[in-house]
């Protein structure tokens, strides 16, 4: 016996006006259907019309589009004459975690009094049960404190706790429905694992039927029960979760799972670090760093970075990695001179170069280059292509006009581009495009080293992909080293031979990429390891719950190390005690842990 | 080409938006022919009658003397529209410059100049006109600079906060360490992207100081005879108010036709943009 | 935080607004010594002014020296300086009279004007800003765009002569001159202030309206309110429950604002409507170039605008959870 399914669309198009007054069809006569207690993923790239399918389901469209087709949600169907519409069961049957709860919540109310709203709004509860409702959600998000957490402000709360919280907000009506859109996508790595993880049992535990909409199939493996792939606005396949990593029937399909998994292509052969003695190409000694005023021991009000030190040798790829609030993009700013070091050196080729830029010669500048993670904001929409890149030459160069049109053209080519973009203006390229002339502005100094400050992180993953195989190639052709600034392990491995892991501002460990692949690591490394999901229905259960942090009642301390309150490995009489050192594994990775080599090889 | 784009702009202009340039152009060639196409001088009494009505010979009657309304309407608009389009520009340079030195320039230009402006801001732009008229007088061109001088601190609010935001933007940035110097970075990175929303403010200020400027005259403390604006227009006749003379009411909707006008171009133009 | 005792509660949002109090002092102390430079330094002699052409170098020499001029410029801001804060600013040059008698009897006059337009003005422009953010592209909201537009572009004194021809001329309801008489009944005093709050209305309402409606606006756009609106929140509650609070400092910033534009239109529709109030008692100290009483009206209106301001802030501190919580 076949049961209705629980939520039916069929033909679901959406049209918006495009900005020549055309309409345009952003979603295109999509059909699925749902059956009670499972989860249907919606995965695409920006674009794919994921999120605008999503909103319909709850009857709304975003400024000036329309929606056409035939939605059934439970009892309720769109525009449906005479029963009840999709949109007077927003928020009571039909409910939605939004992208970023940072944003969705209302800044200047408690965080119960909006997780209750939709009981009391829609009459489904009293306040008084609506509330003891909310902290049994509360617990089974395992949030902290759940008969306190509520009368907080959503900006006394981290992203995380808000995310869960507004799934609370969903599921305090017991809907028919829960839309997630893209919930995960603003955290941390880190703190994705635990907020995925308390999805996934309440979505249980209530036997919620959910949409999850994502970019990120490894995240929809774990939540999802079926997965539509969508491209422009289309369906490009619909399938079991399993079918469809496993044995994917559309090429789509088959691009995204291969951009999931980077492996660049141009073979690139490992610089091995520079023999001992010679200088490095560049080098950081030591480097303390922070904003705000600076104090009379010469340490800033914020301080962002603690004795930072690494190494790039000549033609070599470095990798940094951290969480947001690591300190990573500082170090990029030092090196570029943006930011004066409080103390500490950096130095080009064995010569230490000035803290400010103002002091730096300008055949030192020309050879280091940053570049930028958005390249919306890094490209000015008042000057062409061809200017951008020609003011560089005429600055470090002083080519004449014919010199430089002649160069621009070859640097255009070398990313890849046609030579008639010179003239366009950069909000006239798309994002990728974008990103290329980034790096080519950068190229067009003839730069010895390359900071590149998180500069896929903004991108889809298939076009990320391309401009990981284009930093390859031109590292493998140039011979430009790079310092490659991430959030992301997996990119991180894909391009680098020398990996650096920020925690807080420190140093926490440092290696060869082979050193990575397995243990001994700083238990904070295996964190950030352990929490990249993987494209396997069961990797979120085989993660386990996060193991407990023994002193995480303890407030950080830059004089211990800093991990020590999320740390589970953490030692009482040592760890709280005194500063960790610095340990040479055999694998050539040095770790910042009072653990030893055979401890953190068995942990 | 850009005589395509810009017919193209104008014809995509709300109504409100083509009557306010409809308006703001005639005023400016009013103010560009005007004196030349008055059927009598502006100063002469060439009427018996005071306070007549609207006649062939005088499309606007006369005046409290006896003089062509029309005449010095049209020689007044040239005051009106030349003298705060003068002051408006010295006003935006000032305040765009000073806002671009405190974007670019090391922390304590900035401080400074926000701490003077705020303190500037903080006088009522009409109080502290009367204070200057009082303490220098209101020749042409002192009236002129006062104005201008009104209306500084408020451009450098709104150019410096435009200015700051975008010297923090990442191309700033990337200049920066490229080695530009400040000359480079101001002019050429953050200056040709504060000009859109920049003539949106100039048009404003333009109002204000047609209305501060009208508003002086009327007390009698801006133009000084035989020199007249509109405003001094609407102030000698005012004894013909009681009689709802046309001396009174023209220069007066003249005024208004004006700020109206360029109010509802900007707006029009700056929704345009942002929809 | 949360768990803070009430007394240490209160100290982050105190804090911040004793720094709002001190920083409005040091601006008003910048202001006097800006109003001082230019009205009392720069231009002639008040002496020679005051006793004409004709005057011998002794005559002057002695006034000189009787008002005080001869002493060194920073002894005179000082003293003046003093003479402002216990509130007696010298003699008026003009009339002959301590400054502080002819202000004391002025202001009270302004004070009512710009009190009852507040009254009549503010509730206006709340419901014009509201009711044009909700109907946002809408014919409602456009048309009341295009009126609001066109009003901040009216000089009042078109204002003031379309109503005076219409209410005194045509239809002979209210006197063109504002004469309030002894002890007025309820209905004398109405029809004194009708044209002047009304003329002065029209501004306030168009300028704050206007402001309102671009506050509500803002806060519409942001991502909690499309939340607001999936969780199935009704309109009116969307704006009074969700967005109002947080368009609290924005909102309080145009009062300020607006209020002091007041000031500005008050110069004008005193001087028309003959009322005996500071801003035109300020015009003839312009005319007649009494200083010490034009220093003094200028220190007034300053004065109030940076205390409105002020007023604005702290009730922007204490709407702000961010803020209250320092």
């Amino acid at each position: 016996m076949n049961p209705a399914p629980h939520v039916a669309v069929r033909n679901l198009s959406v049209t918006v006006r495009a900005p020549d007054g055309s309409p345009l069809r952003i979603v295109d006569d999509v059909s699925f259907t749902i059956q009670r207690g499972e989860v249907m993923a919606l995965i695409g790239e920006s674009g794919s019309g994921k999120t605008t399918i999503a909103l319909s389901l709850l009857g709304y469209a975003r400024s000036g589009a329309k929606i056409s087709g035939a939605i059934t949600v439970g009892k309720a169907s769109f525009g449906g004459a005479g029963q009840a519409t999709l949109a007077a069961q927003r928020g009571n049957r039909i409910t939605y975690v939004a992208q970023s709860a940072a944003a969705a919540f209302n800044p200047s109310r408690r965080v119960i009094e909006q997780v209750i709203e939709p009981a009391l709004i829609h009459g489904t509860a009293s306040a008084a049960e609506a509330r003891k409702h909310s902290m049994a959600l509360f617990e089974a998000l395992a949030l902290p404190n759940p008969e306190t957490i509520g009368s907080r402000y959503p900006h006394e709360l981290s992203g995380g706790q808000l995310q869960r919280l507004m799934a609370a907000m969903a599921l305090i009506t017991r809907p028919d429905l829960v839309i997630f859109d893209e919930p995960t996508t603003a955290l941390d790595v880190t703190t994705q694992v635990e907020v995925l993880q308390a999805f996934r049992k309440v979505v249980r535990e209530q036997g919620a039927t959910g949409v999850y909409v994502s970019h990120d199939l490894a995240v929809v493996a774990q939540m999802a029960d079926q997965i539509l792939v969508l491209n422009r606005g289309k369906v490009r396949e619909q399938n079991s979760v399993k079918a469809v990593l496993e044995t994917p029937s559309d090429d789509y399909t088959q691009t995204l799972l291969a951009a999931a998994q980077p492996v660049i292509k141009a073979a690139v052969p490992t610089v091995a670090p520079t023999a001992v003695g010679a200088a490095p190409l560049l080098s950081i000694e030591g480097i303390h760093a922070g904003y705000g005023a600076i104090d009379r021991n010469g340490c800033a009000a914020h301080p962002v970075l603690t004795d930072v030190s690494l190494h790039i040798g000549r033609g070599a790829a470095v990798g940094v990695i951290g969480e947001s609030g690591s300190g990573k993009s500082t170090v990029a700013r030092v090196v570029a001179g943006l930011l004066a070091p409080t103390a500490g050196t950096v130095s080009l080729d064995g010569e230490p170069l000035a803290a400010s830029l103002n002091r730096r010669t300008r055949e030192q500048l020309r050879r280091i280059q940053i570049v930028f993670q958005n390249a919306d904001i890094a490209l000015n929409p008042a000057h062409s292509v061809g200017e951008i890149l020609g003011r560089v030459l005429r600055f470090y160069h002083g080519s004449s006009s014919h010199q430089a049109r002649q160069r621009i053209a070859e640097l255009l080519d070398l990313i890849r581009l046609p030579a008639g973009i010179a003239d366009r203006r950069c909000d006239e390229l798309s994002g990728g495009q974008k990103q290329r002339v980034n790096l080519a502005r950068a190229l067009a100094a003839n730069p010895d080293v390359i900071l590149c400050d998180e500069v896929t992180s903004a991108l889809d993953t298939v076009v990320r992909e391309a401009i990981l195989e284009l930093l390859a190639e031109l590292r493998r052709d140039l011979g430009v080293a790079y310092l490659f600034i991430s959030h992301d392990i997996a990119t991180v491995k894909a391009l680098c031979d020398e990996i650096v892991v920020l925690y807080k501002g420190t140093r926490v460990e440092s290696g060869l990429r082979d050193s990575y692949a397995a243990p001994p690591f700083h238990p904070y490394t295996d964190l950030l390891i352990s929490s990249v999901p993987e494209l396997r229905t069961d990797w979120l259960s085989s993660v386990g719950p996060q193991a407990s942090a023994r002193f995480a009642h303890m407030h950080e301390s830059a004089a211990l190390c800093r991990f020590v309150p999320r740390c589970p490995v953490a030692v009482a009489g040592r760890c709280d005690v005194t500063p960790p050192p610095h340990r040479a594994m055999t694998a050539g990775n040095t770790v910042l842990c009072h653990r030893t080599e055979s401890e953190l090889t068995g942990s | 080409m850009s005589s395509t784009r810009l017919f193209r702009a104008v014809a995509r202009l709300p109504l409100s938006g083509k009557i306010g340039l409809v308006l703001v152009i005639f005023w400016i060639v009013i103010a560009a022919i005007g004196p030349f196409i008055a059927p009598y001088p502006p100063g002469s009494f060439s009427n018996q009658e005071v306070f007549s009505e609207s006649s062939s010979e005088f499309w606007l009657g006369s005046d409290y003397l006896g003089r062509d309304v029309l005449s010095r309407l049209l020689s007044g608009a040239r005051f009106t529209v030349g003298l705060s389009a003068v002051a408006v520009a010295i006003a935006a340079s000032i305040g765009t410059g000073f806002a671009l030195m405190a974007a670019v320039g090391p922390h304590w230009v900035d401080e400074l100049l926000s701490r003077a402006m705020d303190t500037l801001i903080s006088i009522p732009s009409k109080i502290f006109a009367l204070v200057l008229v009082a303490a220098f007088g209101s020749s042409l061109i002192l009236l002129t600079v006062i104005i201008a001088i009104t209306y500084v601190p408020g451009n450098f609010r709104i150019a410096r906060s435009l200015a700051v935001g975008l010297a923090r933007l990442d191309y700033v940035e990337v200049a920066r360490a490229r080695g530009e110097g400040r000359l480079h970075l101001a002019l050429v990175e953050v200056l040709p992207n504060m000009i859109r929303p920049l003539c949106a403010d100039i048009g404003l200020r333009f109002v204000f100081i047609v209305l501060l400027l009208s508003g002086l005259s009327f007390l009698g403390l801006g133009l000084q005879p035989p020199d007249a604006d509109l405003g001094s227009l609407v102030r000698e006749n005012t004894s013909g108010l009681a009689e709802g003379a046309l001396a009174i009411i023209a220069p007066a909707v003249a005024i208004a036709s004006l700020t109206v006008g360029v109010n509802l171009l900007i707006d029009a133009a700056t929704q345009g943009k942002a929809r | 935080m949360s768990a803070a005792s009430p007394a240490s509660r209160w100290r982050g949002p105190l804090q911040l607004v004793a720094k709002r109090i001190g920083l409005a002092f040091v601006t008003l102390g910048l202001v006097s010594a800006v109003i001082f430079t230019i009205s009392g330094l720069l231009p002639g002699d008040a002496a020679q002014e005051l006793l004409g052409q004709g005057a011998t170098p002794e005559q002057i020499a002695a006034l000189r020296s009787e008002m005080g001029l001869d002493r060194p410029a920073l002894v005179r801001y000082f003293g003046w300086l003093r003479g402002i804060v216990i509130g007696d600013p010298g003699k008026s040059l003009v009339a002959n009279m301590p400054v502080a008698d002819i202000i004391s009897e002025r202001l009270p006059n302004t004070l009512v004007l710009a009190g009852l337009t507040t009254l009549f003005a503010v509730p206006i422009a709340f419901l014009v800003g509201i009711w044009s953010a909700v109907t946002r592209g809408h014919a409602a909201d456009r048309a009341l765009n295009i009126m609001t537009l066109a009003m901040v572009a009216l000089p009042e004194f078109l204002v003031a002569t379309i109503a005076v021809l219409v209410f005194s001329v045509k239809l002979l309801w209210l006197p063109s001159i504002t004469i309030v008489p002894q002890d007025p009944t309820l209905v004398e005093f109405l029809r004194a202030y009708a044209m002047p709050v009304m003329v002065l209305g029209v501004g306030v309402i168009a300028q704050l309206g206007r402001m309102i409606r671009a506050a509500i606006i803002a806060e519409l756009d942001r991502p909690y309110v499309e939340m607001a609106v999936l969780k199935g929140v009704s309109q009116p509650r969307l704006i009074f429950r969700h967005v109002l609070p947080n368009a609290v400092g924005p909102i309080v910033n145009a009062m300020a604002l607006s209020l002091s534009y007041l000031f500005g239109g008050a110069i004008i529709v005193e001087t028309i409507f003959s009322y005996p109030g500071l801003a035109s008692l300020m015009v003839n100290a312009v005319t007649s170039r009494d200083m010490p009483l034009l220093q003094a009206c200028a220190m007034l209106f300053c004065a109030t605008y940076l205390f409105l301001v002020l007023i604005a802030d702290t009730v922007a501190i204490l709407a702000n959870p961010r803020l209250r919580q320092g």
